[in-house]
Formats: C-alpha cells, structure tokens, sequence
C-alpha cells in the first residue's frame, strides 16, 4: 500500500534521514524506535504530510502522497491533540460536522446520528461517562482516549502516533496498549507508532524499526543522516537481539547528546 | 516564624488589608479639607463631601438652567457611547486583522509588518488630522479611539494565534476541515476569550483618548465637563466625575470578566 523511495531529509547541511526505502502492506502495524532526534518524528511528519521529503518519495496505492494532512491518515500527538474548547463528545463529532457541512455545524437528525456513532466510539475507549467534561479536566490517560477516538471517527485508512503514550504512567501505558491493539484489528487500521521506549516497540504490532546512523563521523557528527537499521517481524526475534539493539541505541544517544 | 514570601492573610484579614489604603486615603481628606474650609469657608480646592453631593445632586437631579438636561447622564451617556462605539469597532476590526495574520501565512507577510507600524504611531499625533478629516463632531473622537486601540488588539489576538499549538491545525485537518471550517470552529471559539482579555487591557487608554478628545473639542461627556469646570476652579464637580469614571471603568471591567466566563466555560479548567 505504502512504498518509500529512497528517501532523504536534510536541513541545510543537517542530513536527518538518508536513503530510506522500504513498502508497507495494508494492516501493518509498525514501531518507530530510536535514540531522540534521529529523524523517526521527521519521517512520521512525512507520512501525515506536514513535511516533505528533500528527495526520493513517498507513495501511497502508486501515487505520490498528499503533501498536506487529510482525512486518510488519522493523528494522535504526544499532546495537544484535542481542542480544549469543545466538551469530550464534540471533540468526537466535530469530524462529522467537517464533512457534513460547509460551515462546520450540524442540526437536527444529522447531529443526533454523529452524537449516537461518536458515544459509541466513546464506548469503546471508556470515555462515554465523561461526554459533558472539558479536555482539560480529564487526566492525561483519558485525553490519550479521547485523541484516539476523535482521529478513529472519520476510519482513515493510516493512523499516525507520535510518542502518544511518552508523557503517561506505566500502569496507564499497559492499558492503552491494549486499547490501541484491538482498535488495530476491529477498524483494519495501518498503524505507525514513534516511540523511544524499545519494549514497547517488540510488545505491539507486528513490525519494528530501528532507525539509528549507518556511519558516524566524529568531527562532524551531523554529516550522515539515520536509515533503518533493523526492519524486523515482531515475535520473532530472540531477547538476545533486543539487548544489542538496545545497548546499540543507547550508544549513539550519548553520542548525539555529547 | 516562616519567610515573609509564604506569608498569606487569612480571608478577613486580606478583605481588611484591602480596604485599608481607601479608609487611610479617604481619612486624610476629610481632616484637610475640614482644616482649610475652617480658616477659609469659600475654599474651593477641597471640598466638603457635602459640598460634592450638592454639586452632583445640581447636576444629576436639576434639569440645566440653560438647556434643560440633566447635564450629570447626559454626559455619562454621550461618553459611554463614544466609548462603546470605538471599542466595538476597535474589537472588530482587531479581531479581524489580528486572526488574518495569525491564521494566514500570506496574510501574516503582507499585514503584520504595517500594523507594527502603525501601533508606533502615538494615536494622539494623529487627532488634529482626525479633527481635520472628520470634523469636530463625534466622528473623530470615536475614530480616535479606535485608530488608538486597534493595533493593540490585532497585535494580541495575531500573537494568542499563533500561540495556539500546531498539533491543534494538523489534527482538525486530519478530521477533514477545510481553512474556514478551522477558522469557525478551533479558532475563532479559542480566540474570543482573548478578545475579551485584550478589550479589557486596552480600556485604560481607550478612556483616556476619550477624554482628551473631549476635553478638546466637545459639547457635552465627562471629559469635557471636567475640564469645563476647571475654569471655575470647581474640584467639588471634578472630583466626584472622576470617582464616577473609576466607578464605570470598574463595572465595565466587571461585566466583561464575568460575561467571558459564562460564555467560554471551557475556561475555568485551564488556570
């Protein structure tokens, strides 16, 4: 469904990511791991179309991906991704009053249809007892929920998620996994997931990778940009692998941070 | 004993402290003004809250001798109309610039640098030109302060709109909104609170265009009362005009704090 071309990002002399290639097939959920700024949030903000590749492509069903955002690729950030001015329900409608009308308000039996599908939605992530509350009075899991809900509304096909678990506790995290795992199978999702937290990485979806720097040079660290470095099928793999690439990661993470 | 810095009144004790300077403030007039008027009866400088009430009791409750208004809300009235027109355009036309610019790449290159501009120009320079080309009459004082409050507001709202985080724009595309869909439905909505900030902050200079385009040229307002009566040396007027111009910039306040949060509950959950 998705194939990436020989891909680079470069920020004036900056190489980010270099040469990435790679095809994604419809349902796929894949990890995104690797040490902070090695271009895995870069190349997720490629997919949802809020930056383009320097050269190579990206293609989506054979052509060239929208360069702005659309309703084909659902989006949940690490934050800020609910609006704080509408209550936990109309976070959820608000897609259907896009599409339905030109000016972004529904009435009448159209409103009552997206208040019924959007309290289902909210059934499913737990969140239909807190329908009436303002965003920011939900804790930080219960947002999670709501941004997940809101991106699933509208069933894009590609569903982007950039470190959206990164600022929740463990036990929250566990549960939120679960939540993303059976949403990925009931709605056929294609998942993308950045994260920085490896065992996360090897626990969901079914294909992980590792995006870290082919060569480093030294002197001028910032020459050679980040590729995939392992691009592997989740389940089998031994703990062995997981240690290496770990150690492998944290290495170039002081690199980077000297 | 613990630091001075995490020392908090109680409630009955903060409520006193408050009122303390006004009753301090107010005790030092009464023993001047009881003072001079003893050596001197026809002292005008400090009258006698007896002698203010007479005066405003003159001008609130007695027709005028010579027009038959009551000349205290025939002023009030024609001021807060000046006011209230500029401020509603001044609000409209800063919202409108202000979300332009903030919300639109193109419009931000080719606006925001002329309205930085524009918001160095000292609003009162420009009031002979006013006078000039709108004449004497109540176009020009409202059109100064709306010249004088618009740059403030746009410059707020423009700043409070990029303020609002990106991830907010991408997510309602994402959801399949068109620009004007975000513009009515994720910005605008967050923006109006600001508004209301930003037309309370600006209110403070928007009184004092008012009252020096008064005091300039006018027929009537509490601008130009006060600074009629300076003439005659009559504090006992001037005074309680200004305690009343306190006391309507404070209500007004009031009104416009309380009927943001009633409008935008989403508020409350922020701070």
């Amino acid at each position: 469904m998705i194939e990436i071309r020989n891909v680079w990002k470069r920020y004036g002399d900056n190489v980010i990511l270099e040469n990435i290639s790679s095809t994604v097939k419809e349902g796929e959920f894949i990890t995104l791991v690797g040490a902070s700024g090695c271009g895995k949030s870069t190349f997720l903000r490629m997919l949802l179309g809020t930056d383009v590749p320097s050269q190579g492509e990206i293609l989506l069903d054979g052509k060239p991906i929208a360069d702005e955002p659309d309703a084909e690729r659902g989006v949940v950030f690490q934050q800020y991704s609910v609006f704080p001015h509408m209550t936990v329900l109309e976070n959820v409608t608000i897609a259907r009053a896009f599409e339905g009308s030109a000016l972004g308000f529904l009435w009448g039996k159209r409103k009552r249809a997206a208040r019924e599908e959007a309290m289902a939605m909210l059934d499913t992530v737990g969140l239909s007892h807190m329908a009436d509350r303002y965003p920011d009075e939900l804790s930080g899991g219960m947002r999670q929920r709501l941004a997940i809900a809101q991106a699933l509304i509208l069933k894009p096909r590609i569903l982007l998620l950039d470190e959206p678990f990164g600022a929740l506790d463990p036990g929250i995290r566990a549960d939120m996994h679960e939540l993303v795992l059976s949403l990925w199978r009931k709605h056929k999702l294609t998942v993308f997931m950045v994260t920085h937290d490896l065992a996360e990485g090897f626990h969901l979806g079914t294909r992980l990778w590792v995006f870290d720097k082919l060569r480093v040079d030294p002197q001028a660290p910032n020459t050679y940009g980040a590729g995939i470095t392992y691009d592997l099928p989740v389940g089998a793999c031994e703990p062995e692998l997981l240690q290496e690439i770990d150690s492998g990661l944290s290495s170039s993470g002081q690199e980077l941070a000297s | 004993m613990r630091r001075l810095i995490n020392q908090q009144p109680s409630r009955v004790w903060g409520i006193a402290l408050s009122l303390l300077p006004f009753a301090l403030l107010l005790l030092i007039y009464v023993l001047a003004s009881d003072t001079r008027l003893a050596e001197n009866p026809q002292d005008k400088l400090l009258p006698s809250f007896e002698q203010m009430g007479d005066a405003i009791h003159r001008l609130a409750f007695e027709p005028s001798k010579r027009t038959g208004e009551y000349l205290f809300w025939q002023d009030t009235l024609s001021s807060l109309t000046r006011l209230g027109l500029g401020m509603l355009i001044a609000a409209s036309l800063g919202m409108l610039f202000g979300l332009g610019t903030g919300a639109f790449p193109l419009a931000y290159s080719g606006v925001a640098p002329l309205l930085t501009v524009v918001s160095l120009i000292p609003p009162m320079a420009i009031l002979p030109i006013l006078f000039i080309v709108f004449g004497l009459g109540e176009v020009s004082k409202v059109a100064l302060i709306a010249i004088g409050v618009t740059p403030f507001i746009a410059r707020d709202i423009q700043k409070r709109c990029l303020e609002i985080p990106r991830e907010q724009l991408v997510k309602a595309q994402t959801l399949g909104a068109n620009s004007g869909q975000i513009l009515l439905r994720v910005l605008i909505p967050q923006l109006m609170p600001r508004l209301i900030d930003a037309v309370r902050l600006s209110l403070g200079s928007a009184w004092l265009f008012l009252i020096a385009a008064e005091a300039i040229a006018s027929t009537d307002g509490l601008g130009y009362r006060v600074f009629l009566v300076r003439r005659y040396l009559s504090m006992d007027v001037i005074l309680p005009y200004v305690a009343w111009i306190a006391l309507l910039a404070f209500v007004i306040d009031l009104v416009l704090r309380k009927l943001s949060l009633w409008a935008y509950p989403w508020q409350e959950s922020r701070s």
